[in-house]
């Protein structure tokens, strides 16, 4: 037996099958003539109805996690807020689920399925909560499990928290890969689900986004019976798109189609993801824009061939806050509320600390997630590992930030600011890539549909996009 | 030194060496190698920092340098960092009003 080693060509060559192999799906089924392809059709009539995701999920302890009132955090924001202002902030604690976060929504029903459809094993590409949840699910149906997960730069330096996440992974029976930075990561999982003719638990799979429609449909559900009334706004953590995509549908489905669908990222302006370098200058290893962004404008760069994951459908405001921001955050609601979670799960309740502010104080705003914390994963521990990197850590204006060089936390919550994106601006970025396309009316209509807009303000979005390509 | 047959140990593998990267990746990464490392029991007796192969938790062989024999988790809390302490301060000042603790 020779050295491991990959073979990108012949991967590449091989992708299609391999990937039709591992996902159970023929994703062929759901494309139209053109750019588009049959949504609809593909979230509804790939397998599992919301009744029976619901009773999946209760099989395995996964799901309705308790929603409760973040009261003093709510009292911290009414410090900042006018007379009349300052809306009750709702968490959704979603580390009570089995392994300790909403990623067991997604596992439970890609694993299950898995195993109804035969497999011997699963294998999910993640350095995050997700690999433990399908670590967790897999050991529970006595299924095999690989996760796949980036972690180490080029001097074998791990981000903390990658490392606990194989420690998690590795507690509940799986085999852990660890690599180098890159996104070569696709062809080692490529290879790995050829290999073993496992099942590929994609996040991106409608298994893996159904499982989150739960999450929603609880959220508005409880909140109407206890409170009279759907909640204003729900806000989600964004990366890959499946929380929130998941989540708004599960709103929509219990009827909660005025609440807003509010997307947080934390702020990597300036890192590149696929840098050796950058790798472990950031302190955050998922719900950042270095997923946000690209997930949203082109969501099909995942690793199933339709990514069921699709935020600009459902996405109504997206806004980004700094890292010292989030940190904050994460310890105040240790010390103000007990619960000891994150951090990069409270990247929007650093967001919800400010909107709530400029909402009306009889208003609601849910924090859709929590997730656990331990060793590696807590902010001490990514802290004091950005420290060693010479990342400076300052109290000043959190929009002073510098991604990499720096961490600004707020002198006072007063100083918590956000950015709100230009929503136009992202769909005009999802548009570019069709520009050079003869496009008939279906195609329109798909793309009217991605960006949830009108045949109008599409037309409009598309000559910008022209005019502005011209201009560079 | 020798390392004994069935020892669980950590082995790493080069999967790609720079010059066969992708060159539209950045510089700091086209420059070094695309690495792995795996765990497993090792299915002889085996040198170390040589080359060997284990049975992977999953049943699958892997055959890769032998870096570490029973690799330990080394990811804690981290080291004090007083910058938490101060902003706990502000938030319990803020809120109850008595920051100091």
């Amino acid at each position: 037996m020779g050295m491991f080693k990959i073979n990108i060509h012949d991967l590449e060559s091989r992708k299609s099958e391999i990937i039709k192999n591992s996902v159970g799906l023929d994703y062929s089924d759901y494309e139209y003539e053109g750019i588009g392809f049959d949504y609809d059709k593909l979230m509804n009539e790939s397998g599992f109805t919301f009744d029976e995701v619901k009773s999946i999920q209760k099989e395995s302890m996964v799901g309705n996690t308790p929603l409760i009132e973040l009261k003093n955090m709510t009292r911290y924001v009414r410090k900042f807020s006018q007379k009349g202002h300052g809306a009750r902030i709702f968490l959704k604690d979603e580390a009570g689920n089995l392994s300790g976060s909403f990623k067991a929504r997604r596992a439970a029903i890609s694993v299950y399925k898995a195993k109804k459809m035969g497999y011997k094993g699963v294998i999910a590409a993640t350095s995050g909560n997700y690999g433990a949840a399908v670590a967790a699910l897999a050991a529970k149906h006595g299924l095999k499990c690989i996760i796949v997960q980036e972690c180490f730069d080029s001097k074998n330096v791990a981000q903390p928290e990658i490392l606990e996440k194989a420690r998690a992974c590795e507690a509940y029976g799986a085999e852990v890969i660890q690599l180098s930075v890159g996104p070569e990561l696709f062809y080692t999982f490529l290879h790995l689900l050829d290999e073993t003719g496992y099942f590929n638990a994609s996040l991106y799979s409608p298994y893996g986004v159904m499982g989150i429609e739960t999450l929603g449909h609880e959220i508005a559900t409880e909140i109407k019976v206890n409170e009279g009334k759907f909640p204003e706004a729900v806000i989600c953590t964004n990366a890959g798109g499946g929380n929130l995509t998941g989540t708004a549908r599960g709103l929509q489905n219990a009827k909660a189609t005025k609440t807003k669908v509010i997307g947080a990222s934390v702020d990597l302006y300036g890192l590149h993801m696929a840098s050796d370098d950058d790798f472990n200058r950031k302190s955050f290893t998922t719900g950042h824009t270095g997923f946000g962004i690209p997930f949203a404008v082109n969501p099909d760069r995942s690793d199933v061939p339709r990514s069921a994951a699709r935020p600009l459908r459902y996405m109504q405001e997206y806004y980004t806050v700094n890292q010292g921001s989030v940190f904050f955050i994460t310890e105040a609601l240790a010390v103000l509320e007990g619960l000891e979670r994150g951090p990069a799960g409270n990247t929007s309740l650093a967001v919800a600390f400010k909107l709530a502010q400029t909402m009306k104080e009889d208003e609601i705003i849910v924090v859709q997630e929590s997730e656990y914390t331990g060793a590696g994963k807590h902010h001490q521990p990514q802290l004091s590992f950005a420290k060693n990197k010479n990342i400076e850590l300052l109290f000043g204006n959190p929009m002073d930030e510098k991604a990499g060089e720096n961490i600004v936390f707020p002198k006072s919550g007063q100083d918590i600011d956000v950015n709100k994106l230009d929503m136009d601006k992202i769909k005009k970025s999802y548009l570019k890539k069709y520009m050079d396309n003869k496009l008939e009316n279906p195609d329109i209509e798909f793309l009217c549909k991605e960006l949830n807009i009108t045949q109008e303000h599409y037309k409009k979005l598309m000559e910008e996009a022209q005019h502005e390509r011209k201009k560079r | 030194m020798l390392v004994k047959k069935g020892a669980f140990v950590r082995l790493r593998n080069h999967l790609l060496l720079p010059e066969e990267r992708s060159k539209s990746l950045p510089e700091s990464t086209t420059q070094v190698p695309y690495k792995s490392w795996t765990k497993g029991f090792l299915v002889e007796e085996s040198e170390l920092y040589e080359n060997a192969t284990v049975v992977t938790v999953t049943g699958r062989k892997v055959t890769g340098v032998l870096k570490e024999v029973e690799p330990r988790y080394k990811h804690t809390f981290g080291d004090y960092v007083p910058e938490i302490h101060r902003m706990r301060s502000v938030i319990l000042e803020e809120v109850w009003g008595d920051g100091d603790v």
